[in-house]
């Protein structure tokens, strides 16, 4: 006689009194295989935890929001926000649909030209910018999309004893009715520094000035903001034109679309809540069609979207470690992977499944990580069926930023694997080994 | 360790305590169990029971054994011994 499927004996009390109109339903079914693979092969042939990447998913997300706006703006451009996740292979997958590269530092600058990206189509942002690094952004003809005073008098200074221009941009902070403001990057709008800059960008006769770039925030819920920003940049490119008689060629609105992973605190879920791509592009292509351009001079539109495209596309496969019982009798699950993996589980309740089939209890418990720190807790309080250590679970949405901000901390950090569109996996970062972590440490020779 | 004798049972795991009007809801197994301990099955008869129906190990059913122990306690369904 076959056995049947154990869980641990479990008896919840029954309370009379207000209806929770969400109720305590989880998942209907066991979360088994992604894009066709299970995940049960996966974690025997890569180990737990690893993180699984679909790449069928990311190319749905990227053609679905190129189309959002290609749909309805005649000049479109996306570039990839490398900080979002820079694995060189999910790189190649956004430059292989037409992505530029988006880079915020020398090394991601770098990891760009080692993907192949043309200079000319690498976009160089971020506050810090050292000389060296300037200098072979100009010389790759890369646009350089300026932070503040000291990087455009370097800029110019650079400039002096060179036969090319370098092309550059400025970033614009603005109110688009969202606080608090982001300020901190570029030049702002409302007080004419931004004005200024330009000014003295065109004057100095070194520089070319071939677009105007915002980035006005991160996981926006309002498409609302997005029309004020396209409003303020055509007004100033309108103004470049009329007044210092300069054609703005493009203008980049950065990112900053949501996914649908749901933030903590929110009252609804992320997937209920958040505004498509769609939405997004009809409020910022109209403002464009509509500020007045005429058709030859209407500007590229460059998207620096990371999140978007890629958060849904990344799973975290892992293993329960244990059950166990708080001080208030409340129930705990403690999982094999933690903060240092899961940065994300920060600001979202991200959605946590059994990879296996469970029955229809479900327990309200905490979910924490294995690190030995207080703050390793990855749910706070979610409604779980019972599953036993050993098992699997599947944490969704958590491509973006975890595979960049991941820390390595007690443990090594565990393997990637890309599940291709004819649904082979490949890993396209190993586990790391204690080798790898000790190789630049150097011990003096009292100390061996 | 016994299930206070007035607790009131079903089959499709709903259990009743008149004494003081709390009602629970089991899985399979907490049922099964509440059933066999109601019958003055002892711990090791209920353990090879459980052992023999479903797919666990002595270590594991050990461990959540003690948990089970500490869940009748918390809802007030075990006699005082």
């Amino acid at each position: 006689m076959q056995k049947l499927k154990y869980e641990r004996p479990y008896i919840k009390k029954l309370n009379a009194g207000i209806m929770n109109k969400f109720g305590t339903r989880t998942d209907a079914q066991a979360f088994t295989h992604i894009d066709g693979v299970a995940v049960k092969s996966v974690i025997a042939q890569y180990g737990s935890p690893v993180f699984v990447l679909s790449e069928k998913q990311i190319r749905r997300n990227y053609r679905s929001a190129y189309r959002a706006f290609s749909t309805r703006y005649p000049k479109v451009q996306f570039a990839w926000s490398y900080k979002t996740n820079y694995l060189n292979a999910v790189c190649n997958i956004f430059h292989q649909e037409g992505s530029w590269a988006e880079v915020v530092s020398g090394f991601e600058y770098r990891k760009a030209i080692g993907n192949g990206v043309p200079g000319n189509k690498i976009i160089f942002n971020g506050p810090n910018k050292p000389k060296e690094d300037l200098l072979l952004a100009i010389e790759n003809d890369s646009l350089i999309h300026i932070d503040h005073f000291e990087e455009l008098n370097l800029l110019i200074s650079l400039s002096e004893n060179l036969v090319m221009k370098p092309r550059v941009a400025i970033r614009v902070n603005m109110d688009t009715g969202v606080y608090p403001l982001w300020d901190r990057f570029g030049f702002n709008y409302e007080n004419g520094e931004a004005w200024t800059a330009l000014t003295k960008i065109v004057n100095s006769g070194k520089l070319q000035l071939v677009g105007l770039h915002c980035h006005i925030g991160t996981y926006m819920l309002s498409t609302n903001a997005y029309g004020i920003a396209t409003t303020k940049m055509c007004d100033l490119a309108m103004r470049c034109k009329n007044q210092l008689k300069q054609t703005i060629e493009y203008l980049d609105l950065g990112g900053g679309f949501p996914s649908t992973n749901t933030l903590k605190g929110a009252y609804l879920p992320g997937t209920d809540t958040v505004p498509s791509a769609d939405d997004f592009a009809e409020v910022i292509t109209t403002t464009l069609l509509n500020f007045g351009f005429t058709n030859d001079d209407l500007p590229l539109l460059i998207l620096e979207s990371g999140r978007m495209l890629i958060d849904d596309a990344g799973y975290l496969l892992g293993s329960v470690v244990a059950n166990k019982r708080l001080g208030d009798g409340k129930r705990a699950m403690v999982v094999d992977f933690g903060v240092n993996l899961l940065f994300t589980s920060f600001w979202y309740e991200h959605q946590i499944s059994p990879a296996q089939d469970f029955t229809p209890h479900v327990e309200n418990m905490t979910v924490y990580g294995p690190l030995c720190m207080n703050i390793d807790v990855i749910r706070e309080s979610v409604n779980l069926p019972l599953i036993n250590p050993g098992e699997h679970v599947v944490v969704h949405k958590v491509g973006a930023y975890n595979m960049t901000q991941w820390m390595q901390f007690i443990t090594e950090r565990p393997a990637v694997v890309l599940i291709d569109e004819q649904q082979q996996s490949h890993i396209i970062r190993t586990s790391e080994t204690l080798n790898y972590i000790e190789e630049p440490e150097s011990t003096p020779p009292h100390l061996k | 360790m016994k299930i206070k004798k007035n607790i009131a049972t079903s089959e499709n795991g709903f259990i009743f305590n008149p004494a003081t009007g709390d009602s629970f809801s089991g899985n399979a197994i907490a049922t099964d169990i509440i059933g066999a301990m109601k019958n003055g099955d002892s711990e090791a008869v209920i353990k090879q029971s459980i052992l023999d129906k479903y797919e666990v190990t002595p270590e594991q059913l050990n461990r959540d054994w003690d948990d089970w122990i500490i869940q009748l306690k918390e809802a007030n369904l075990l006699e005082f011994e």
